[in-house]
């Protein structure tokens, strides 16, 4: 049967199980627009296209399925760049779809033309210019074969006018078959003794677990793992939901803005066993210093990551899932000793504080949105204090259930990431945490929450400074506050401007009754938390510092 | 310490552009890169000359595998490898001088491709030290201008850096 390129690109979705397309269309997607108009699958128009990157990265992070976004050529295409950089740096299966001008006018210069492969080369895991129709379905499989296998990531496909235009008479192009690409699943068994051996061996092990774990769909794995040997884990802000925060043996996020007792514990341990993590210098500090008295052990699928960053003394390459089973097959319970013991008095002696003075605090606020939610909310953030307070206050429990940007760190992530999450989850309660300098980065996302009925919960922690960076010239920069100093919209009406409802909270007892108020509506809530202005994000180790050497 | 990779990757468009970029984002020290067809038709081969200790080494074979055209890499180890590099040097050569050039050229195995009555092109092929010291004896000429392909290699011996094709094509 003679189909058309968009045709078969929206056939193959479906193939793909893509239920969600976000997108914002444009001339040199117009055949691909057309043909989804009476297809099964549903399409959120975001206000940007940065947000529809953002927005399928927020739905891949939360289901663990690929997120897909759509845009046209040229300015479509540049603004999905940050998106796609900030799913690429945090290993998230996106496809990325743009338009582009018709072949015969590729190289020219011509409107609304931009190189969007040439462009995305550093920042996806591959990408595609498809020139031929008759190559389209193959690529779309390629593309979701790459995007969702081995060490996940962003793929995106580049599609002319005259491509998504033009007919064909479609074959099947049978499976996927890429000569240079067969991730390694399976752990080496020897290389898995060796580990098992140095397990047995260690006194004072600490496992240190990254967004791998959450990818990989081993929490079940790693609790077993943890439990099997007794030693504590600590996370990164990537793996923060691959292991309950409540447990006896979370010793929650290690680095920068970590707690005291999981640097201290990683200071002194004598076995780390790094677990689909890749030693980000905003975790290790000082490198000469991180861990210096324990061997390595470090797993992971994707085998770059291995002696990247540090020496490693037993590289695992294969999934987390396959290699903590395989772990755990051949380890038996361990008893609790003075290691144990010692993380406990840590624990107790170094607990994550702050001062109660009356005033409205950032921390009390992410307790109370754990409490309103009972810590079963899907909480998205955007980047800065507010991001460190959600990682380090709301304790979270379920995997997929923190949602934020870690490595690109991408101020204006949160809310159009939070949209994404809530269409994927239509009946889970999402909050949208954010700063009042983060928030207006994506500000406009607002009005496809309202568009869609989505009942997004919008924390904005309101302290009138773009905070992180004022806290680092506080610190560093003998408090030369420069350009850091937010004149605000009234967050209130501009909500109600949206359609969505508005609330201020300035003090600390109103915090339980509007969160309750705003749970009970079911609409997108913005609400200003007017906050004391310059608390800071505690502790911290100083930019370049060794991870015992905290502030706070 | 120089390494010696030889990178067989599948003939796309753009492909170059992925290592070469891949390379310099990556920061690594790169000596040189030639690329040419190979006896397989859709598969190009890259000689790639880096700079660097076994750290980086293993960080460039990692990163260039993770690109999804680069189908092997192999490390060529010295002793076991020709290594050759072809260069075009333009000497000035009056009618004088030209019976030196001529002796020199003789010594060293090389080629005079074209003469004139200022000039003359010598082409040499060799590796990259035989290059090296033709092109010192030539500077008290006046080298005008000079091209180097940079270096290919090959092992000796009846193994080959090949890529196996079977059914899966793994």
């Amino acid at each position: 049967m003679v189909k058309s390129g968009a045709q078969i690109l929206v056939e193959c979705l479906i193939e793909q199980g893509v239920d969600t397309i976000f997108g914002y269309p444009g001339g040199s997607v117009l055949p691909i627009y057309d043909a989804l108009y009476d297809s099964k699958i549903r399409h959120i128009l975001t206000r940007h296209e940065q947000g529809a990157a953002h927005a399928a990265d927020g739905y891949a992070r939360a289901s663990g399925r690929p997120g897909v976004c759509l845009a046209t050529s040229g300015p479509g295409a540049t603004n999905l760049v940050t998106g796609i950089a900030n799913a690429y740096m945090d290993s998230v299966p996106l496809v990325a779809i743009t338009g582009q001008v018709v072949t015969s006018q590729l190289g020219k210069d011509s409107f609304q033309e931009a190189d969007i492969t040439g462009i995305t080369l550093p920042v996806t895991k591959h990408n595609y210019l498809v020139k031929d129709v008759r190559e389209l379905s193959r690529v779309v499989r390629e593309a979701f074969y790459l995007a969702t296998t081995g060490r996940p990531g962003p793929v995106l496909v580049d599609i002319p006018r005259d491509v998504s235009a033009g007919l064909t008479e479609h074959e099947d192009p049978g499976p996927v078959n890429l000569p240079g690409y067969k991730p390694v699943t399976e752990p080496s068994p020897a290389r898995v003794s060796e580990a098992v051996q140095a397990i047995l061996a260690a006194e004072r092990p600490v496992i240190y677990a990254g967004g791998g774990v959450v990818n990989s769909g081993a929490n079940a794995e790693l609790l077993r793992f943890a439990e099997l040997i007794l030693a504590p884990v600590t996370a990164t802000l990537m793996g923060l939901t691959g292991f309950p925060g409540d447990h006896p043996l979370s010793l929650g996020m290690l680095g920068m803005h970590g707690s005291k007792y999981a640097n201290y514990a990683v200071c002194e341990c004598d076995l780390l066993i790094a677990v689909g993590v890749r030693f980000d210098d905003r975790v290790t500090g000082r490198l000469d210093c991180f861990a210096r008295e324990a061997k390595i052990i470090h797993i992971d699928i994707d085998p770059a990551e291995i002696g990247k960053n540090v020496r490693v003394d037993i590289p695992i390459v294969g999934d987390v899932k396959k290699t903590l089973r395989a772990l755990c097959e051949r380890l038996e319970p361990r008893l609790p000793g003075a290691w144990q013991e010692k993380i406990q008095r840590w624990k107790k002696e170094y607990p994550l504080t702050y001062e109660e003075n009356g005033r409205l605090k950032p921390q009390q606020v992410i307790r109370e949105i754990y409490r309103a939610t009972g810590g079963r909310a899907r909480v998205a953030t955007d980047v800065g204090q507010h991001q460190m307070w959600t990682a380090q206050y709301y304790t979270f429990t379920r995997p997929r259930s923190f949602i934020s940007s870690g490595g690109l760190g991408t101020m204006g992530f949160g809310l159009p990431a939070a949209i994404g999450v809530q269409v994927a989850c239509p009946d889970e309660v999402v909050f949208s945490i954010s700063g009042d300098g983060s928030i207006q980065m994506n500000i406009q996302e607002m009005a496809t929450a309202v568009n869609y009925d989505l009942p997004v919960k919008i924390a904005v922690m309101d302290n009138g400074y773009l905070g992180m960076v004022r806290q680092w010239q506080e610190l560093f920069y003998n408090r030369r506050y420069s350009c850091t100093e937010l004149r605000n919209p009234d967050f209130v009406k501009l909500a109600e401007a949206y359609g969505a409802v508005g609330r201020r909270v300035t003090k600390p007892e109103e915090v339980a009754p509007v969160l309750q108020e705003a749970l009970a509506v079911p609409k997108p809530v913005m609400i200003d938390f007017v906050i004391e202005r310059e608390e800071n994000v505690l502790p911290m180790v100083p930019p370049g510092e060794s991870l015992d050497k905290m502030l706070g | 310490m120089k390494h010696t990779l030889a990178v067989l990757v599948l003939n796309k468009p753009g492909v170059l552009a992925r290592i070469s970029g891949l390379l310099s984002r990556r920061v690594f020290n790169i000596e040189s890169i030639t690329a040419g067809y190979t006896e397989e038709q859709d598969i190009t081969r890259i000689t790639l000359v880096i700079n660097g200790d076994d750290r980086e080494l293993d960080q460039v074979i990692k990163q260039l595998s993770k690109l999804v055209d680069v189908i092997k890499i192999k490390k060529l180890e010295s002793p076991e490898t020709i290594e050759r590099e072809l260069a075009l040097i333009k000497v000035k050569a009056s009618p004088a001088q030209r019976s030196d050039i001529v002796d020199i050229v003789e010594i060293f195995r090389a080629n005079i491709v074209d003469i004139n009555r200022e000039t003359v092109v010598i082409e040499l092929t060799g590796d990259e030290e035989k290059i090296n010291a033709l092109c010192v004896v030539l500077e008290e000429h006046g080298i005008v201008e000079m091209v180097r392909t940079g270096k290919i290699a090959i092992s000796r011996g009846p193994g080959a850096v090949k890529y196996i094709h079977d059914g899966n094509g793994a």
